[in-house]
């Protein structure tokens, strides 16, 4: 018998003094981890299968469960870590490119928890939010870099086409195909009901979905997945994606077997084929070909929706989001390397890309350097994790932020990092009706404004404290930052001064 | 009666204006100088370009037929999904990116990254017909529809260039020639074309052979290759979980 040469990464923990035997846990996991052993009249556990996804734990009806790390140990060593070196194992066993999910685990400096935010003490008094009115809208698009007068001397009041947000959070792109049919009902809903918008990630748009259009923004990847002139018209924005913070220059890759009908009618492929994007648009080698691009969405559209670009932060992030601006695009999206993904090669995910924090603050510095900054909004993504990252990110220059995994957790996600199996216990990240059908779109959809509206008071009450009451006052207002345990290049870097200073 | 529109020094925006709004169905654009998008948001328009149109010709087309009497530049075709594309001369590079269904049918020859990403869907099955040569990188990602090059006058060489079918996992190739291209990557699979491939192709070189005046049974008697892929499935078994 061969030898496996690591153990199962998770312990399964039941009080067999609360197991009532209910067996809810062996029907809930779609990991075949739990099984009833008849002959010896009780529950065992397969644990080589648990990914961690609480699912039974949060399931079972006497909190009879426990799921751990598994306490075994390899000789411990700071380089070659256990994790390491079982990545190891499996390559050696399968020859195949490690695959992950989710954002990077790895210890990277979060820069949002290096940036403390200023209040109002004495002078220049902080706002209640409950008494005095406070501006969480935002417009996304271009904005004129002068006042243009018509002929006849009154003002020009034409503007390019714009988002207006109620609430500056927007749930960022993640496909049908990627997630399941429910979790985009629940963010479609949501984005109406709030008043703001949601992605369709490069797997287009499902029929069911149309009605949501308004608050819908599709995007057009290199794939071209359910790309048609319907789709374009149905959308309030479009994004080009270009790039994704999880896995930059890599393409996606739906397998075949996600691929079930529903999917293949939403991307226009045939079912059972890998739906493959690769990972440059093979028609973009330039500035000059993405703004042809660009023009050809705003031709297709008739100049009626802003045209967004979606970009990885990279290392050259500021120039780059410079020669967007100047493309045409309406909004440059920057996602940081801490975003999520339904799939990504591990090595990929966790090595390659920029923190958003960094990026975004050179990107808006860049702009208005060039004095071009008001020639594109930005929007900030790529583990924005709560409402005082969004703070953060709104003072280092971003007129709205995407959220991807925080509106996952909305839905039930334990981010478990196990997406790309298409076994999710939890009916986001699969197409197996079985798993689908429990998440509950009106619950998850409920789930999702709450969320939401909580963070829109959050903020609202931060702002309060430093005595702004909008989001265009807090916008690249980067006094209202100091930096805690910074370097100096890292604070030149955020354009901000050391906490004290 | 056909609307005719002299593009002589006008802005593309300008020009798709007229094109979309026009009432006729026959559309004639004279002194067409590299003006782009050309036709992108009309439908059920029959449109006559003289001259040479710029980039991104029918981008998104929907249901036009778009008649080109002169060469056309890059990404004819991008996001096509449905109509028809005639170009009675040579085109750019990147011709058909992303096309889902209808015709483009090029007298001459095309450049690098034709028919990428092509792909079908239920009904919708995508055509490319090159008269001439084409460069590299041909139907790279190729996930359905069919690629007929016919490689006339250059009987003595393949007609396709490098790194042809890189990523193909639907559809097929058809290069009329008795030299097969070379360097294939694995997934692609290249065979002589049976009477059965011959016959798939019969009504697409039918209609090149009327639109452009040359013998289609001639055409069709020829030695055809065709490339397929091996697999719907080709990166399956690339990758470990982790």
């Amino acid at each position: 018998m061969p030898v496996n040469f690591f153990p199962a990464q998770f312990e399964v923990l039941r009080n067999t003094d609360k197991c009532i035997g209910c067996r809810a846990c062996e029907r809930q996991c779609a990991n075949e981890v739990h099984y009833f052993d008849g002959d010896y009249g009780k529950m065992f556990a397969n644990e080589a299968n648990c990914v961690d996804c609480q699912r039974c734990v949060c399931i079972c009806p006497t909190g009879a469960l426990k799921i751990r790390p598994n306490e075994n140990a390899f000789r411990e060593s700071a380089n070659y870590t256990q994790q390491i070196m079982i990545e190891n194992y499996r390559q050696a066993g399968s020859g195949g490119v490690l695959l992950s999910s989710m954002g990077t685990p790895k210890d990277y400096p979060v820069y949002w928890d290096k940036m403390l935010i200023n209040a109002s003490q004495v002078t220049n008094p902080p706002i209640d939010p409950l008494r005095e009115p406070m501006e969480t809208k935002v417009f996304l698009g271009k904005k004129p870099g002068s006042i243009r007068k018509n002929p006849d001397g009154t003002i020009n009041t034409e503007l390019p086409p714009h988002l207006e947000l109620n609430v500056p959070i927007m749930f960022s792109a993640m496909s049908y195909g990627s997630i399941s049919k429910n979790a985009h009902e629940s963010l479609a809903r949501a984005a109406e009901e709030l008043g703001t918008y949601y992605n369709t990630g490069e797997g287009g748009l499902h029929k069911d979905f149309y009605q949501y259009g308004g608050n819908t923004i599709v995007q057009v990847a290199s794939g071209r997945f359910g790309v048609f002139k319907g789709y374009l018209d149905a959308g309030a924005a479009i994004e080009i994606k270009m790039g994704q913070g999880a896995k930059p220059g890599i393409g996606g890759h739906l397998p075949g077997e996600k691929i079930r009908e529903d999917v293949s009618k939403t991307r226009m492929i045939p079912m059972g084929t890998d739906a493959i994007s690769p990972a440059p648009h093979h028609d973009i080698y330039s500035i000059e070909d993405l703004r042809q691009l660009i023009f050809s969405l705003k031709e297709a559209t008739e100049y009626t929706k802003p045209v967004f670009v979606k970009i990885a932060a990279v290392h050259n992030v500021a120039a780059i989001a410079s020669g967007i601006a100047r493309s045409g695009a309406d909004v440059i999206c920057i996602d940081g390397f801490r975003g999520g993904t339904g799939a990504a090669p591990t090595r990929i995910r966790d090595n390659v890309g920029i923190p958003i924090e960094l990026a975004l603050a050179s990107v808006d510095q860049r702009l208005r350097d060039e004095g071009i900054r008001n020639e594109v909004s930005i929007v900030a993504g790529g583990s924005v994790r709560s409402s005082s990252d969004a703070v953060k990110a709104f003072a280092l220059g971003a007129d709205a932020i995407y959220i991807g995994t925080p509106a996952l957790l909305a839905l039930g996600c334990h981010l478990c990092r196990s997406c790309h199996g298409g076994k999710c216990n939890w009916g986001i990240a699969t197409q197996r009706p079985d798993l689908v059908k429990r998440l509950n779109p009106d619950v998850g959809y409920q789930r999702l404004v709450n969320l939401v509206r909580a963070w829109d008071h959050e903020i609202k009450e931060i702002m309060g404290g430093m005595g702004i009451n909008s989001i265009e006052a807090l916008k690249g207002n980067r006094l209202m930052l100091r930096g805690i345990g910074l370097n100096q290049k890292e604070l030149d870097i955020l354009g901000i001064q050391h906490a004290g200073e | 009666m056909a609307t005719k529109i002299n593009a002589d020094n006008m802005h593309f925006k300008d020009l798709n204006h007229l094109v979309s709004s026009a009432g006729d169905r026959d559309i004639i654009i004279e002194n067409t100088l590299g003006q782009r998008y050309i036709g992108t948001r009309a439908s059920g328009k029959n449109i006559e370009v003289h001259g040479v149109p710029g980039n991104a010709l029918g981008a998104y087309l929907n249901g036009c037929r778009i008649t080109v009497f002169a060469n056309a530049q890059d990404a004819v075709g991008d996001t096509m999904n449905s109509g028809e594309i005639i170009i009675h001369g040579n085109c750019g590079d990147a011709a058909g990116y992303g096309m889902r269904d209808g015709k483009i049918l090029i007298k001459g020859s095309a450049g690098y990254r034709a028919g990428i990403h092509m792909k079908e869907y239920q009904k919708h099955i995508p055509v490319l017909v090159i008269g001439g040569r084409v460069g590299d990188f041909l139907g790279e990602y190729q996930a359905g529809g069919r690629i007929v090059v016919l490689g006339i006058d250059c009987e003595n060489e393949c007609p396709v260039g490098g790194f042809c079918g890189t990523g193909m996992h639907g559809g097929a190739v058809y290069i009329r020639s008795e030299h097969a291209p070379k360097g294939l990557p694995a997934q692609v699979k290249c065979a002589d074309a049976s009477p059965e491939d011959i016959e798939a192709i019969r009504a697409d070189i039918e209609e090149f052979s009327a639109e452009f005046g040359c013998n289609s049974e001639e055409l069709l008697g020829s030695h055809f290759f065709k490339l397929s892929p091996n697999t719907a499935n080709p990166y399956k078994q690339l990758y470990v979980n982790n």
